[in-house]
C-alpha cells in the first residue's frame, strides 16, 4: 500500500506562503512526477510529504492514516536525494544497512536484504567501497539501494538524476522506470526536466508558484493542456504561443500550435516567414522561423533532414485540428 | 600552467621557512636552555648559548621548594574538565546553529565572538565578587566554569564552521532512515566531523592550559595550576632566571608534548574545509 493524500496543505516560510492551499491524491503504485520551473515549490512539496518540513496548515494522509505530525522515519517512506546524501564514512554495505540497523533488525535479515538490494542494483562488486570511491551513477544506485531495503510504502525522489551526465541520465531513467515496474510501489519523483516527466510518469503534476496547474497522464497534458503555462511547459521544443490578430481569428486571446504540427509547404501556406537558426538532429530538424508577423520566433519541427538554409523564405501550414485555443484568463477554450 | 619551482627558489623558501620557524620557537628554546644553566650563566652578558655548564640543580630546587605534582594535577583537571564541559554545551549549540538556524543565528554568533573582545580585566571585579559570594575563590570548580565560559565562543564558532561543511541532506537522509536525534548526532554527524571536533578539543585544552589571567587572579593555593607555579618564581626579592626557566619548562612540557603528537590532527582540523 502506498496512497498519499494531501488535504488543503499549505506551507509558509515566515510571511511568505510558498504553497497555497493544495489538494492532491497519489494512488497506490502510481509513478507520479512533480514538474515545474525552479522555485515552483515542487521540492518543498516533496519534503512536506517526507516530513522534512512541517506543513503550516492542512493534513497529509498516508495509507488512510493521518501522518501530518509523524516524524519522517515513522511515515514509511524512503527518499533519494539530489546529492545522493550517502554517509561518506561508511562502506556501501553499511550505507545500505543503515536504515535496517536503525530499525533494530537482526543481522541475518540485514545481510539478506542488503545482498538482495546489491544484486538488483549491480552493486555487489563495490559493496565494501566507500562512497568517495564510486562514480556518480554508482552512488545514485547506492542511494536507491538504501531506499529499497526498507521496503517503504512509497519512494520519494528529489531530482535524483540532475547531477549525472546526459548519457548516464538516460540509462538511470530506464533503471528507475524498470525498478518501478519490478517493485510496483508508489513513487513520487521531482524534476524540472519535462522530458524526464513525460518518459517516466504515470501521472504528471505541473506546478507553478506552489499552485497545481494541471494533473494528468503525460499524453493528456500533451494533448489538452489546461492553460498557457502547461502548454508552454510540456513538450519539446516548446509549443508556439501566438497572441494578437491571428488569435482573434480563432476567437481566442492566445492560440498554441506545437512545432510538430506545422508543415513546411511549397505553396498555399497560411503563414510565411524566413528561416533563422536550423537545428539538425538527423531524425528531425528544428527551424526557428522569423518575420512571420505572429510572434518573434515560430519553431517548426520537420521530419528527417530538410534542406533549408538561413534566410530562405518559406510557407507554413499549421494543422488546424491540432490548434489549442486559450482565453484571456489563460485557460483552455473547448 | 603550473608554477615551476627552481631548485634555488626552493632552497630560499626552505631557508626562510626554517628561519621563521626558529624565530618563533626561539623563546621556548631559550627558556629550556636557561633552565639547565646556573643562575650566574643565566644572566651572563653576552649570553651563552651552549658552552655553559649543564646542571639539573634548578629542577632539583624547584621540585624541593614546591609541589609540582599538585599544580600539574590542577592544570589537568581545570583544562580537561573545562574542555569536556565546553564540548557538551558547544556540540548541540553548534548543531542547532548550523542545521536549524533562526533569523538571529548570525547575530548570536557575532555577539558571542564580541565577548572575546572585552578585556578580561573589565569583568574581573564583578566575577571576583561573585566568586566570594559563592565561595568559589581558589576552587577548581570555579575555574573550570570560568575557563569553560571564556573559551565557549571559540569552541562554538569552530564547531559551527565544521558542521556547516557537512551537507544538511546527509542528516536529513539519516532522519528518513529512522535515526533519532541522538543517533543522528552519534552515528552520522560526529564521525563526519571527527577531525574538526578533535582539533577543537585540543585547541581548547591548550587555551585553557595556558590561560593565566583568571587562574592567577582567582586562585591562591588549593586550585593553583601551573601558570601560578611559574608566577611564583618571579618574586620581588630578585629574579632567579634559571629557576623560573626550569619552572616554565616543567609547566609547558606536558602541553608541548601533547601538541607535538597531535600536530597533524591540529593542522588538519584548522584547515578543514578550506580546500574542497
Amino acid at each position: 500500500m502506498g496512497q498519499i493524500q494531501l488535504k488543503q496543505v499549505t506551507k509558509s516560510f515566515g510571511d511568505v506562503q510558498v504553497i497555497p492551499p493544495l489538494d492532491l491524491t497519489i494512488h497506490d503504485g502510481e509513478f507520479t512526477v512533480f514538474v515545474g520551473p525552479s522555485g515552483c515549490g515542487k521540492s518543498t512539496l516533496l519534503r512536506l510529504i517526507a516530513g522534512l518540513e512541517d506543513i503550516t496548515t492542512g493534513h497529509i494522509e498516508i495509507d488512510g492514516t493521518d501522518a501530518t505530525d509523524l516524524v519522517p522515519a515513522k511515515r514509511g517512506l524512503a527518499m533519494v536525494f539530489q546529492s545522493y546524501a550517502l554517509y561518506p564514512h561508511m562502506s556501501v554495505r553499511k550505507n545500505i544497512a543503515f536504515p535496517l540497523r536503525m530499525a533494530k533488525m537482526n543481522q541475518a535479515e540485514i545481510d539478506k536484504r542488503v545482498n538482495a538490494a546489491a544484486s538488483v542494483l549491480n552493486l555487489a562488486d563495490y559493496i565494501d567501497r566507500k562512497p568517495g570511491q564510486l562514480s556518480g551513477g554508482q552512488r545514485q544506485r547506492v542511494a536507491i539501494g538504501r531506499a529499497i531495503v526498507r521496503e517503504p510504502s512509497a519512494f520519494l525522489f528529489d531530482e535524483p538524476l540532475s547531477n549525472l551526465d546526459a548519457a548516464l541520465r538516460v540509462g538511470m531513467r530506464m533503471e528507475i522506470s524498470e525498478l518501478h515496474k519490478k517493485l510496483d510501489t508508489t513513487m513520487v519523483y521531482v524534476t524540472h526536466d519535462q522530458v524526464e516527466a513525460m518518459t517516466m510518469a504515470d501521472k504528471i503534476v505541473v506546478l507553478q508558484a506552489g499552485v497545481i496547474e494541471q494533473v494528468g497522464s503525460p499524453l493528456e497534458l500533451y494533448r489538452a493542456p489546461r492553460n498557457t503555462f502547461v502548454a508552454g511547459f510540456i513538450g519539446s521544443p516548446k509549443m508556439n504561443l501566438i497572441t494578437g490578430e491571428e488569435a482573434s481569428k480563432h476567437d481566442a486571446t492566445t492560440i498554441g500550435i506545437r512545432p510538430e504540427h506545422i508543415d513546411v509547404v511549397e505553396s498555399g501556406g497560411t503563414w510565411t516567414g524566413t528561416v533563422g537558426v536550423a537545428e539538425h538532429l538527423g531524425s528531425d530538424t528544428f527551424f526557428h522561423i522569423h518575420n512571420t508577423g505572429l510572434a518573434e520566433t515560430i519553431t517548426v519541427r520537420a521530419i528527417g533532414d530538410v534542406n533549408l538554409t538561413h534566410g530562405d523564405t518559406i510557407q507554413l501550414s499549421p494543422r488546424m485540428d491540432e490548434l489549442h485555443r486559450f482565453g484571456a484568463d489563460g485557460l483552455r477554450i473547448g | 600552467m603550473a608554477r615551476s619551482v627552481t631548485p634555488r627558489r626552493k632552497l630560499l623558501n626552505t631557508t626562510v621557512a626554517w628561519a621563521i620557524g626558529l624565530l618563533i620557537f626561539f623563546p621556548i628554546l631559550w627558556t629550556i636552555l636557561t633552565s639547565f644553566k646556573t643562575e650566574g650563566d643565566a644572566i651572563a652578558a653576552p649570553p651563552i648559548f651552549v658552552g655553559f655548564e649543564w646542571t639539573l640543580e634548578n629542577y632539583r630546587t624547584v621540585l624541593e621548594r614546591s609541589d609540582y605534582g599538585r599544580f600539574l594535577w590542577n592544570s589537568i583537571i581545570i583544562a580537561g574538565l573545562s574542555t569536556v564541559l565546553g564540548c557538551m554545551i558547544a556540540i548541540p549549540a553548534a548543531w542547532s546553529m548550523a542545521f536549524v538556524p533562526s533569523k538571529r543565528t548570525k547575530d548570536i554568533l557575532l555577539w558571542m565572538l564580541s565577548t572575546k573582545m572585552l578585556p578580561a580585566v573589565g569583568v574581573l571585579y564583578p566575577i571576583y565578587l561573585i566568586f566570594i559570594e559563592l565561595g568559589l575563590l581558589d576552587s577548581r570548580a570555579g575555574l573550570v566554569v570560568v575557563l569553560m565560559l571564556i573559551n565557549l565562543p571559540i569552541i562554538v564558532w569552530m564547531l559551527y564552521t565544521y558542521f556547516k561543511e557537512i551537507p544538511g541532506e546527509i542528516l536529513e537522509a539519516a532522519r528518513m532512515d529512522g535515526a533519532t536525534l541522538r543517533q543522528e548526532l552519534l552515528y552520522v554527524l560526529t564521525p563526519m566531523a571527527i577531525p574538526g571536533i578533535a582539533s577543537t578539543l585540543l585547541l581548547n585544552f591548550i587555551l585553557a592550559w595556558n590561560e593565566a589571567f583568571w587562574t592567577l587572579n582567582l586562585t591562591a593555593v588549593n586550585a593553583a595550576p601551573l601558570t601560578a607555579f611559574i608566577a611564583s618564581y618571579s618574586s620581588p626579592e630578585g629574579l632567579f632566571f634559571a629557576k623560573l626557566s626550569a619552572a616554565s619548562t616543567m609547566a609547558i612540557a606536558p602541553i608541548l608534548i601533547l601538541g607535538w603528537f597531535s600536530q597533524k590532527q591540529l593542522v588538519r582540523g584548522l584547515t578543514f574545509g578550506a580546500v574542497k
